[in-house]
């Protein structure tokens, strides 16, 4: 049977009347219209499809969306308020992807990364983000594009 | 004056495509939305060989929201076959029909199609399917396959043996072995690989009964290759037929293909009136989805004492997999061509079964035969430098042509078009610190750590390729219009899916042409707007398709010059172009710019006799020769002794791809292959069980690579010019994959050779070597 659920996505509130089993990937994707964040896998390995739920950093294939109800999500359109996000900026500058299917999943797990240790170490960055496959770069690009947005937050922040 | 611009080519600048890409706001198949879309899930076979007594969908068909199950009794008759373009001598061939018939061939096969206004009511609906299958002996191992009284693949085939091709070149072969002082052997084997881009596949068809016009929206490499042969299957004419590729989540070649869901969801939009959509599920991404390699050799190569090469004799068993899918039988024949590698081998024969088991095909993967080649002679080089106790540089630099040999015949019968092996060679001796690392290697030994260096030397055939060695043309089209209002607008037949060609043509373009970059516009990947190209694949891109876009541009150039010459009551002689800036020295101070010459162009009051209107020109640009990038990488791991993980301590890659447009994109280029090639040494497998089953269905079963198993790169270049285009550029799109293979594995197999380890196959896994590193502990003591 359909039931509510209501979330706030990317600070808008949305109600709607959905099938329990509804992934909140599916949910974002087909009902929000939100088609930035992608489905690699539906088992919780690639995270293409990672987003924030209240800002923590999950696999939105491994959640019913009735189980984020009443949560904050922020999807890749999300982020940046109108501008490039830091970690954003970092991907275009490094040349952080190539065919772009992971990078959503990849850039909301290296802002989430980078929100619990704001100065990782390539060590750290290449730890933070073991949950997220990419096919195309070999990772190490997108390592210098999340020490790159590390470096900008610590010129932010003096 | 013509202002002096810093040229964009060489420039290592940020990718035009980006920023949509990291918005989120891309449009990728599963991303493609119509009115009234419905979706599908196809049912797959559980079994790797069985005949199916009988399909009952009646309770699917039942299910509300479901509005149509399909078994191959109900769309077979309706679409051709899936092709296969290859073409080998006497090759036995099993119809390959779009869903199976009375028999499923492989754990995957599909067998049903469900169609519903909601892809989760099509799961259900597969599920209510009903299928009684009555299980037939399998065959899963290719060299068991091809024993007398093995079961068949294809019981109406007659045989396993798809065919037998022998590839073969240079001096006598026997003769080789007559004269030489010793034969050495050894069997490799190269593991099945599946090639998991991130994005599966998908399909989206959309009919337009009136016009008789089908748009196919597909996860595909190759559009064009597409929109010639879909045709036969699905009975729209070419010129009704517009296919597009839109974002593409990754290809490595598993997207160089015509699957059968694509004529499938063609099929159904035409015969419901709907939109369909089909996205691909990782698990069938694993199972149905070509997966690469799965080669087993056994090497013979004949020797002198003093290290010389005289011949290389092998016969391989390539397993195909159950059915043949666009190139499967040809890749590899790929491997007999580059088996000398860049070496000078005076005789090479290469015998060649292509082998029928009940497994997915196999097909081009990120290197498609190349791999393969490196990995086996980069592996017997070590080991025959091993065996006779010779230098393994040594041995390498014995039997390189000279730079000034170019172009070079090989005994395969391929003209390599340039190369300077010997600099690409000692660059990376020196960005190593070769000598160091040795001396750093042996101390480690010394302390009892197990450490290693490899290195290989590698060549590779890129920018495929002349037609008369492609089988549906090798050329690329392209096409440069400069626009009334000054921009430009560039299409390309090529259809990148991650190569960063909306910029590195740009560059080209806007250096050529004389305008900011910012300026022009790259299309690609829709066959309404590309009307022609051969498409992705073989490290192409750029080096066949850009050098259209050249020829494009120098047709406007000279076209420009002819009306910049009539504006300036001069001829075209006396024109000079230069930085976008027509002038015409002695003749008049006179400037004219691109927008004022498109202007005159199109609005065509002012033009000289017989001059047509408009600023646009196209091209076929047609190879004379494959080219040739080359290079060496030196690899340094250490082997944890406790439990047999390989960590690689330096990686030093050494590539000479020609001239560099966008030396970011060449990086990220190779190290994205570097990273296939980890994979494939360290930890991938596709594995099937005796039974045909398939193990490894998810990522939770196929290893994949991740962030922290890849090493710091230090990276270097030598620049060699190939003859064979006009940018003198020659591919890197899979250089990494070909180059890093054998140096990551002979640096594990030197790693272990204080044990006795002479050998060890591939993927080396921690239990492998740790199995190893046991066996030869318990016989060496």
């Amino acid at each position: 049977m359909p039931i509510p659920v209501r979330l706030r996505v990317n600070d808008t509130d949305r109600e709607h009347v959905i099938e329990p089993r509804v992934l909140l990937v599916h949910y974002l994707r087909d009902l929000c219209g939100l088609t930035g964040t992608h489905v690699g896998c539906e088992t919780g390995i690639c995270g293409a499809c990672t987003v924030l739920v209240d800002g923590q950093a999950v696999k939105s294939c491994t959640l019913f969306a009735v189980q984020a109800d009443g949560a904050s999500v922020t999807t890749i359109e999300g982020v940046g308020n109108g501008h490039l996000h830091p970690v954003q900026q970092g991907f275009w500058d490094c040349h952080g992807l190539q065919c772009g299917y992971c990078t959503p999943g990849m850039i909301m797990a290296s802002i989430h990364l980078l929100a619990q240790n704001p100065s990782p170490t390539r060590a750290e960055i290449a730890e933070g983000l073991r949950g997220n496959l990419c096919r195309c770069t070999g990772y190490s690009h997108i390592i210098d594009a999340v020490a790159q947005a590390s470096a900008a937050g610590e010129v932010a922040r003096g | 004056m013509a202002e002096t611009r810093t040229p964009y080519v060489g420039r290592a600048m940020k990718r035009i495509e980006d920023p949509r890409l990291i918005k989120g706001i891309g449009t990728y198949v599963d991303d493609v939305r119509l009115p009234g879309i419905v979706h599908t899930a196809i049912l797959r076979s559980p079994h790797a060989h069985a005949r199916i007594r009988k399909i009952d969908v009646s309770a699917a068909r039942a299910l509300p929201g479901v509005v149509a199950v399909l078994t191959g009794a109900d769309v077979n008759d309706a679409c051709g076959l899936v092709p296969c373009a290859a073409a080998i001598p006497d090759l036995k061939a099993p119809k390959h029909t779009v869903l199976a018939g009375d028999r499923v061939y492989y754990v995957g096969h599909p067998v049903a199609v469900a169609v519903a206004t909601d892809p989760y009511i099509a799961r259900d609906a597969i599920e209510a399917i009903d299928v009684d299958y009555d299980p037939l002996p399998v065959v899963a191992d290719a060299e068991a396959a091809v024993k007398p009284g093995s079961p068949l693949t294809h019981p109406d085939l007659g045989s396993n043996v798809a065919y037998t091709h022998t590839v073969a070149g240079g001096s006598s072969i026997d003769e080789a072995f007559r004269s030489a002082d010793r034969v050495i052997r050894h069997r490799l084997v190269h593991q099945r690989l599946t090639p998991m881009p991130i994005e599966p596949r998908g399909v989206v068809a959309s009919f337009q009964p009136g016009e008789g016009t089908l748009t196919i929206w597909t996860s595909t490499q190759i559009p064009h290759l597409l929109r010639t042969l879909l045709p036969a299957m699905i009975g729209v004419p070419e010129n009704k037929l517009r296919i597009v590729a839109p974002e593409v989540g990754g290809g490595f070649g598993a997207k160089l293909n015509v699957y059968a869901e694509e004529a499938l969801v063609a099929h159904l939009a035409m015969r419901l009136r709907r939109p369909v959509k089909w996205i691909e599920s990782r698990r069938d991404n694993a199972a149905a989805t070509i997966h690469g390699r799965d080669q087993i050799g056994e090497y013979e190569l004949a020797v002198r004492n003093d290290g010389t090469i005289l011949g290389i004799r092998t016969r391989t068993i390539a397993d195909l997999g159950s059915y043949l899918q666009l190139l499967t039988p040809a890749i590899p024949t790929l491997t007999g061509l580059v088996l000398t590698g860049c070496y000078r081998i005076p005789a090479v024969k290469m015998e060649i079964v292509g082998v029928y088991t009940h497994k997915m095909a196999t097909d081009a993967y990120r290197g498609a035969g190349r791999p393969e080649a490196t990995y086996l002679i980069e592996r017997l080089m070590d080991v025959v430098a091993n065996e006779l106790g010779v230098d393994r540089l040594e041995i390498r630099l014995k039997h390189f042509p000279q730079p000034s040999e170019f172009p070079f015949a090989t005994s395969c019968g391929l003209t390599y078009d340039s190369g300077n092996y010997q600099g690409a060679l000692a660059k990376a001796k020196q960005l190593a610190n070769w000598d160091q690392l040795v001396k750093d290697r042996d101390a480690a030994r010394a302390s009892g750590q197990l450490s290693g260096i490899g290195v290989s030397t590698y060549v590779e055939i890129c920018a495929m390729g002349p037609s008369k060695a492609m089988p549906a043309g090798g050329w690329e089209w392209g096409s440069v219009r400069m626009e009334i209002s000054g921009k430009v607008t560039v299409v390309t037949g090529v259809s990148p899916h991650g190569q960063g060609q909306e910029t590195t043509f740009a560059q080209i373009v806007a250096d050529r042409i004389g305008v900011p970059i910012e300026d022009v516009v790259v299309l690609h990947g829709d066959t309404n707007v590309a009307p022609y190209g051969r498409d992705t694949y073989g490290s192409r891109g750029t080096a066949v398709g850009g050098s259209a876009i050249v020829m494009s541009i120098d047709k406007i150039v000279a076209k420009a010059k002819t009306l910049a010459a009539h504006l300036f009551e001069t001829t075209s002689d006396h024109v000079t172009f230069e930085n976008g800036v027509f002038t015409s020295p002695g003749v008049t101070n006179r400037e004219i710019g691109w927008t004022e010459l498109a202007g005159e162009a199109y609005v065509a009051k002012n033009l000289p006799a017989g001059l047509e209107p408009g600023l646009e020109a196209s091209s076929f640009f047609e190879p004379q020769n494959f080219t040739f990038p080359f290079g060496t990488h030196i690899v340094a791991v250490d082997v944890d002794r406790d439990t047999g993980r390989v960590k690689i301590t330096k990686y030093v890659a050494v590539d000479d791809c020609g001239p560099q447009i966008n030396p970011l994109i060449v990086e990220g280029q190779l190290q994205g292959g570097i990273a296939h090639s980890i994979g494939q040494v360290l930890f991938e497998k596709t594995v099937y069980d005796e039974n045909g089953q398939l193990l490894t269905g998810e990522f939770m079963d196929y290893a994949l690579p991740r962030a922290t198993d890849i090493p710091e790169y230090v990276f270097g270049h030598t620049v060699t010019p190939s003859p064979v285009n006009p940018l003198g550029i020659k591919g890197v799109g899979e250089a990494g994959t070909i180059g890093a293979t054998p140096a990551i594995a002979n640096a594990v197999i030197d790693a272990l050779a204080p044990l006795g380890v002479t050998h060890l196959d591939l993927p080396m896994t921690p239990e492998r070597v740790w199995q190893a590193m046991k066996t030869t502990a318990a016989t060496t003591v």
